[in-house]
């Protein structure tokens, strides 16, 4: 926690309004985010990891009521006109989206697209911003680049379209970069490429990164510390390599035995009984209290706030490893 | 069970598809499937792996006849399957069931999960209503589904419900071979896992043979006794599950094996990893000589040889085969990556 954040986000809320009453995608979530750093998300489907990272840039639709602050560079951004908020967008903070396909336009070309951000946010001339894009996908490892920058999304393959987002996304230089998902649609081998490539933009151009993923092995691979995300609520959070080594929450620990793991004989998977509540909020007992081992009369009647169990490490359960092992 | 016929034989399956002409390029033969031999034991849980565009959804089609066959041979308990017509298939369906990956869409929404789980019983004409019944409520136990369930619609259950029930529909006729396609790969980390533990109970009890394909090395080394690896319409490699992950051969299943992710990030950090160069060829115009080729690492070794000529599935080592040149009986391909074996814990 020496360095000054980058981002620092507080009690950041999301409530959607359906037919069907309240739905409380996020609810109270803090984090902040040092420069350089590589901060990953990751949860389960509708744990609202996407909703929390789209919020920051305020992506989501008119019938989403955020509540809280984002403060960037001493400006709230969720609290930003929108002016503002189009120069912080896509220059200053700039996202990865999970589907190359369909964030790229087909009827452009993908020079044409790069060259569209340098353009708009750094008034660079046609010819420049060409020269740019050249650059650009040179940068993220695309050969033939001269050749390619004038080639439409059609013509590319998958991990060739995500390095194309890439490049987009790294075209004024910000400082913060989104990647949702970023190697979901990938096979294994490309995103070996692609994760290798998000880290030596880390090391070269000092870019901080926000991995949303629910993969991981993608976690274990790149990132410097770990937000896990259940339910709208962040569960804990700790430095990756304590996160795998000493998990707390019920919930991380039902996650990591989940996952088949190569290299390792197992004769059967840990399951985690039960379903994600639907996010009607507010609660009044611990989100994970239905599925849980070691629910019992407190869990069942309050809410546990997050705590530090060790330095960065933070639980939000009443009964965390840790005292268990006590 | 060592004696008997294998339960599923494919021989030198070819599958090609014409593409059509469209504007900008010319029409073309996709080789989706070329020259693929392999055999399901009697019992055996079979992965087979690959990446997209490798063919391996396309062989589970052919082998359970959703497409014809180009060439080659498909035979199910000894018996020549590959060009019998429908009607005379129809039989055979009993033996043979496919799971899908989607669970969204390959369950038809208007009728009921019982509906749809005693629909085999009812076109096969097995058992009148009342049977029917009893057998439907038997199957939803053993997977795990309450009877409460068996009134519901597709869309009023979970994605974990709905592929239990897909499942249940595949086993209800007590199948010999069972096909499953990606059937994990939509769902939830958590809830793959409840899929995962089912499938393996279920094989274990019912004791049906089974062609598990995916494209995730880890699930594969949770479930199945033998691997083969895939890559653009070929076999590289076909090994017991502990070869493949301890030894693998085949510069791709190396590399393949490699890039999988370990959760662990001290482990995972510290190994030596090659990503391969490049995207994988279009099956339309597959390389010539060696299809992995192009990408391979160890190109500058295995030339000209693989330029020219197509390396053959040989065994290497006793049920390990291997398609590369530089493999040999009695001789190894140099190691380029470190395959995911976790070091034990002592101490």
């Amino acid at each position: 926690m020496s360095a000054e954040p980058l981002l620092e986000v507080s009690d950041l809320s999301v409530r959607f309004d359906t037919d069907e009453g309240p739905l409380q995608a996020v609810d109270r979530v803090s984090f902040t985010l040092a420069p350089r750093e590589v901060l990953g998300i990751v949860g389960g489907s509708g744990c609202g990891k996407s909703v929390t990272c789209m919020s920051l840039v305020r992506l989501l639709p008119q019938t989403a009521a955020v509540t809280g602050s984002a403060v960037f560079d001493g400006v709230d951004l969720l609290a930003l006109g929108p002016r503002r908020l189009r120069r912080v967008r896509g220059r200053e903070i700039s996202y990865i989206f999970q589907e190359p396909m369909t964030s790229l336009n087909p009827v452009f070309t993908v020079g044409d697209q790069i060259g569209e951000v340098v353009r708009r946010h750094l008034g660079l001339s046609r010819r420049a911003a060409r020269q740019r894009a050249v650059e650009l996908l040179q940068l993220v490892r695309i050969p033939a680049p001269e050749r390619r920058v004038d080639e439409y999304p059609h013509q590319l393959s998958g991990g060739m379209r995500q390095r194309v987002m890439i490049a987009m996304a790294l075209a004024c230089d910000p400082k913060v970069l989104i990647a949702d998902e970023p190697t979901t649609a990938l096979d294994v081998t490309i995103q070996a490429g692609i994760l290798d490539l998000m880290r030596e933009i880390r090391e070269r151009l000092g870019t901080a990164i926000v991995l949303v993923t629910h993969n991981l092995g993608v976690v274990a691979d790149i990132a410097d510390r770990v937000i896990v995300m259940y339910a709208g609520r962040k569960v804990e959070e700790a430095p990756a390599e304590e996160l795998f080594a000493a998990p707390q929450h019920p919930y991380t620990v039902g996650l990591l035995g989940a996952i088949p793991r190569p290299g390792e004989r197992q004769e059967r998977l840990e399951e985690i009984p039960g379903r994600v509540p639907a996010a009607a909020a507010p609660l009044e007992h611990c989100v994970f209290a239905d599925r849980c081992r070691f629910a019992d009369e407190t869990t069942r009647t309050q809410v546990p706030a997050l705590r530090a169990v060790r330095r960065d490490h933070l639980v939000a359960c009443f009964h965390p490893e840790a005292d268990r092992a006590a | 069970m060592n004696d008997a016929a294998p339960a599923l034989e494919v021989e030198s399956l070819v599958k090609h598809f014409t593409s059509g002409r469209r504007i900008g390029s010319g029409g073309g033969t996709v080789h989706a499937v070329d020259d693929v031999s392999f055999s399901l034991r009697q019992g055996e849980m079979l992965g087979l792996v690959g990446e997209s565009g490798s063919g391996k959804t396309t062989l589970a089609n052919c082998v359970v006849r959703l497409h014809e066959p180009t060439s080659g041979s498909i035979r199910l308990h000894g018996r020549d399957i590959t060009h019998l017509s429908r009607r005379d298939l129809r039989p055979l369906r009993r033996d043979l069931h496919m799971v899908f990956q989607d669970p969204y869409s390959s369950l038809n929404p208007r009728m009921t999960a019982g509906e749809i789980v005693g629909e085999p019983l009812r076109l096969h004409r097995l058992a009148g209503r009342k049977v029917r019944t009893g057998r439907v409520a038997e199957i939803f136990e053993r997977v795990g589904l309450g009877p409460e369930h068996r009134f519901r619609y597709p869309h009023e259950l979970s994605g974990g419900q709905r592929q239990r029930v897909g499942l249940a529909r595949s086993l209800i006729l007590n199948p010999s071979v069972l096909v499953a396609d990606e059937p994990v790969s939509a769902l939830d980390v958590s809830v793959q896992a409840s899929i995962l533990n089912l499938l393996r109970d279920l094989q274990r009890d019912m004791g049906f043979s089974c062609l598990f394909i995916t494209h995730d090395l880890a699930t594969v080394e949770f479930l199945c006794d033998r691997i083969a690896v895939m890559y653009l319409g070929k076999l590289v490699e076909v090994a017991s599950r502990d070869e493949i992950f301890r030894d693998p051969e085949h510069p791709y299943t190396q590399a393949l094996l490699s890039a999988a992710l370990v959760p662990d990030p001290a482990e995972q950090r510290q190994r030596r990893r090659v990503v391969l160069e490049g995207d994988p060829p279009s099956p339309l115009d597959p390389p010539s000589g060696c299809r992995f080729r192009t990408r391979c690492p160890l190109h500058d070794l295995s030339a000209p040889d693989s330029d020219e000529i197509e390396p053959p599935l040989r065994e290497v080592s006793p049920d390990h085969l291997v398609a590369c040149h530089l493999s040999a009986p009695g001789s190894k391909t140099p190691r380029i990556a470190d395959p995911p074996v976790t070091t034990p814990v002592t101490g």
